[in-house]
């Protein structure tokens, strides 16, 4: 039985340079190994200097690997020259040749492997069509925005018909708002042309917009490979759920089990309930719980609870009603303080019995402000549905 | 600690702030000091710099035979240099237009042949301190300035020195073979020091270039071969022209190094006027000097504008 080869596979992969004082090897990639299937989407992502680029810059054959192996469709290709590699770059900086105009940018690599120049000048010309950058043919680098550089490095690259097309931070350069188009776009061409995309970004939120799956990566290691739900949702580590979005963090020590659930003690008054993963800490190890501030709620303590449909009840009785849901957890707490971001508002709240323990609540402002806005001081209930929390080991 | 700001009284709000009126009257003063001094600082160097070229080339209208006082306007010296004649006193024996005009052309034939030998292994040398990766490369990254700062004199007398001794073993060693000073002597000495000035000036434009650029074409399917031709070689090209301006002009004024190892019927243009200066200074040097000065002027202008092109950075 043969199985369809990955479009790119790295088998633990470790690349080492000098270090700057040339006294020793510093890792840049540390035994990475990802598997990449054909028409994927692919982001490597992780902050500045984990080594994101030199992963890529191995794929596209600019640095050898230090061990390991890195398979394009199947083949080991150690000692294929880039110039050889089924693969194309998009620079972090385009890297357009600055002495070529947009189109003869585009026809080099067309002309590198022979193609007529009247054959080549035709399909650099529909790449530009594709990229919609037609009118800035005859136009040097220089004349262009960075946008539209953006797009003809694009087309040069996604002319040359690769297997797999490497893309390092090429948004980072652009406003906000144009990046926010592009992620869209990226993604619809991507999907239009079915080419496997391997796209490396510092930001989370582009990799969570574009990608089909995302391979977290900090100090040169992987430490998850996840659709951007799974990465989000069940982050395997702290420095995922970090890095991904906001998240809480409170330190606890696992006291027992409750169902699915592992408690925690929080302080002597304390615990809370979270779903432990597939290999859970012993019982007396200090851990710690991640949730996000987006699934936490408030009501207050003292007064009446507003529902959707109008009614108001008291906040007893809306905690007795809620409470009949067994994964539902509720803890008493004290604003710290409020910022009103637009969409939503940002909560710190106090809990525990000294109420030092910092929870950040966000709550969506989907009505008038003032319906559902606690002051600073004001004795609250946090509830959450404890599937929601997770015991992270890492 | 948020206390070190309490160390200074905060100033209250709506407080009225004073300012000290004496400071900044003084602080003015200074700066519009410093201004006049910065006008006048470049005037003074420039003056030095100068003032001597300008009365040369003033002179070298002047229509009188000694350099001294002013007497009018004249072309005469430069018609005297191109129609055989010198000014009276002056032995025309050792003068003739055509003699001048032979040492034009050996110089010219001499910078020529050292431009093209020079920007050629200067660019190769560039080439591989900037993008090569070997052993001992910070050394010799080192020792590249030191043909630029060496005196001359030194470069000049060690150079002859060494040809005495490959000459001496060449004649020495009974094979028929006969070597003496020429054109080849005086061509390798002069690419010996403008090899420094082609590769400082093509290295910087290496060192400006991105390496991002030639990834890119290998990357699209260029290699080696391909990827200077086509992408590196275009991008240094000002600086590669502006190199070999700058070569062109080094050999041409060159008259050290030329002087110690030149041999007979090699003259160039600056040991022919030396020869014309050994009794007196007739005005015509002050016209040939000019016709000099204009022509590396033009020379190092372009090769300027050149090393100035966009290097290729986005
Ligand atoms: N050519 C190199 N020589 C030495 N160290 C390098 C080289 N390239 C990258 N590094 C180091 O490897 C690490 C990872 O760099 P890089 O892959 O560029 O990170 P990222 O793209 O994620 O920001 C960094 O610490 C960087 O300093
Ligand atoms: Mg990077």
């Amino acid at each position: 039985m043969t199985q369809q080869p990955y479009d790119v596979e790295l088998i633990n992969v470790i690349k080492e340079f000098a270090s700057p004082r040339k006294d020793g090897l510093v890792r840049a990639v540390d035994d990475v190994s990802l598997q990449i299937s054909d028409g994927e989407f692919f982001a490597l992502l992780g902050p500045s200097g984990c080594g994101k680029t030199t992963t890529l810059r191995m794929i596209a054959g600019f640095e050898d690997t230090s061990s390991g192996q890195i398979l394009i469709r199947g083949n080991a290709v150690q000692d294929v020259p880039p110039f050889h590699r089924p693969v194309n770059t998009v620079f972090q900086d385009y890297a357009l040749f600055p002495h070529m105009t947009a189109l003869q940018n585009v026809m080099f690599g067309l002309e590198m492997e022979g193609v007529s120049r009247s054959e080549a000048k035709q399909r650099a010309t529909e790449a530009l069509e594709l990229v919609q950058l037609p009118q800035a043919a005859d136009r040097k680098p220089r004349q262009l925005s960075g946008g539209m550089q953006q797009r003809v490095a694009l087309a040069r690259a996604l002319v040359k018909r690769p297997a797999v097309l490497l893309l390092d931070e090429p948004l980072s350069a652009l406003d906000l708002k144009l990046r926010e188009d592009m992620r869209y776009e990226l993604k619809a061409m991507q999907k239009t042309l079915g080419i496997t995309f391997i796209f490396v970004t510092h930001d989370q939120e582009e990799a969570m917009t574009m990608a089909d799956r995302i391979a977290v990566m900090d100090r040169g290691k992987v430490l998850q490979v996840g659709t951007p739900e799974e990465i989000y949702e069940t982050p395997a580590t702290m420095f995922v759920a970090d890095f991904i979005g906001e998240t809480n963090f409170l330190r606890g020590k696992l006291v027992g089990q409750e169902g699915q659930y592992g408690v925690i003690e929080l302080d002597s008054a304390t615990t809370m309930r979270a779903m432990c993963g597939e290999n859970p800490p012993a019982k007396g190890v200090e851990t710690t719980v991640a949730i996000r501030p987006e699934k936490l709620t408030l009501f207050p303590v003292n007064g009446q609870v507003k529902y959707p449909d109008g009614s108001f009840d008291t906040a007893e009785a809306y905690r007795t009603a809620i409470l009949k849901d067994p994964d539902i957890e509720v803890r008493e707490g004290t604003i710290r303080q409020a910022v009103y971001i637009g969409t939503d508002t940002r909560y710190v709240v106090g809990i525990g019995k000294d109420r030092n323990m910092e929870l950040t609540v966000r709550l969506q402002n989907y009505g008038l402000r003032s319906d559902a806005f606690f002051e600073k001081g004001q004795a609250v209930y946090v509830f959450w549905d404890s599937e929601n929390a997770r015991v992270l080991t890492s | 600690m948020a206390d070190s700001a309490l160390h200074s009284p905060p100033l209250h709000t709506g407080q009225e702030i004073e300012f000290d009126r004496a400071k900044i009257r003084r602080d003015m003063i200074i700066r519009r000091i410093g201004k006049v001094g910065m006008a006048f600082n470049p005037i003074f160097a420039y003056f030095f710099l100068w003032a001597p070229i300008i009365i040369l080339v003033v002179f070298s209208f002047n229509n009188a035979e000694t350099v001294s006082v002013w007497r009018g306007f004249t072309t005469q010296w430069y018609q005297n240099i191109f129609t055989n004649a010198l000014s009276a006193g002056t032995e025309s024996a050792r003068f003739s237009t055509e003699i001048m005009l032979t040492s034009v052309g050996n110089s010219l034939f001499v910078a020529l042949v050292t431009t093209i030998i020079s920007t050629v292994i200067g660019t190769m040398v560039a080439m591989s301190l900037v993008r090569g990766n070997f052993p001992g490369k910070s050394v010799m990254d080192a020792v590249l300035y030191l043909p630029v700062v060496i005196p001359e004199i030194t470069q000049a007398i060690s150079l002859a020195v060494f040809f005495r001794i490959v000459f001496d073993f060449v004649n020495n060693a009974n094979d028929g073979l006969r070597a003496a000073p020429g054109f080849g002597t005086i061509i390798i000495g002069h690419v010996a020091f403008c090899i420094s000035y082609v590769t400082i000036v093509v290295r910087a434009r290496f060192a400006d270039m991105n390496p991002r650029l030639e990834e890119a074409a290998r990357d699209l399917g260029a290699n080696e071969w391909r990827t200077f031709w086509r992408v590196t070689f275009p991008l240094i090209l000002p600086g590669v022209i502006a190199g070999g301006l700058l070569a062109f002009t080094i050999s041409l004024d060159d008259f050290i190094v030329t002087f110690f190892v030149s041999g007979i019927g090699t003259t160039t243009l600056p040991i022919f006027v030396y020869g014309l200066l050994k009794t007196r200074v007739p005005p015509e040097i002050n016209a040939i000097s000019t016709l000099m000065l204009v022509a590396s002027t033009v020379l190092v202008g372009v090769s300027l504008i050149m090393q100035g092109r966009n290097a290729g950075k986005n």
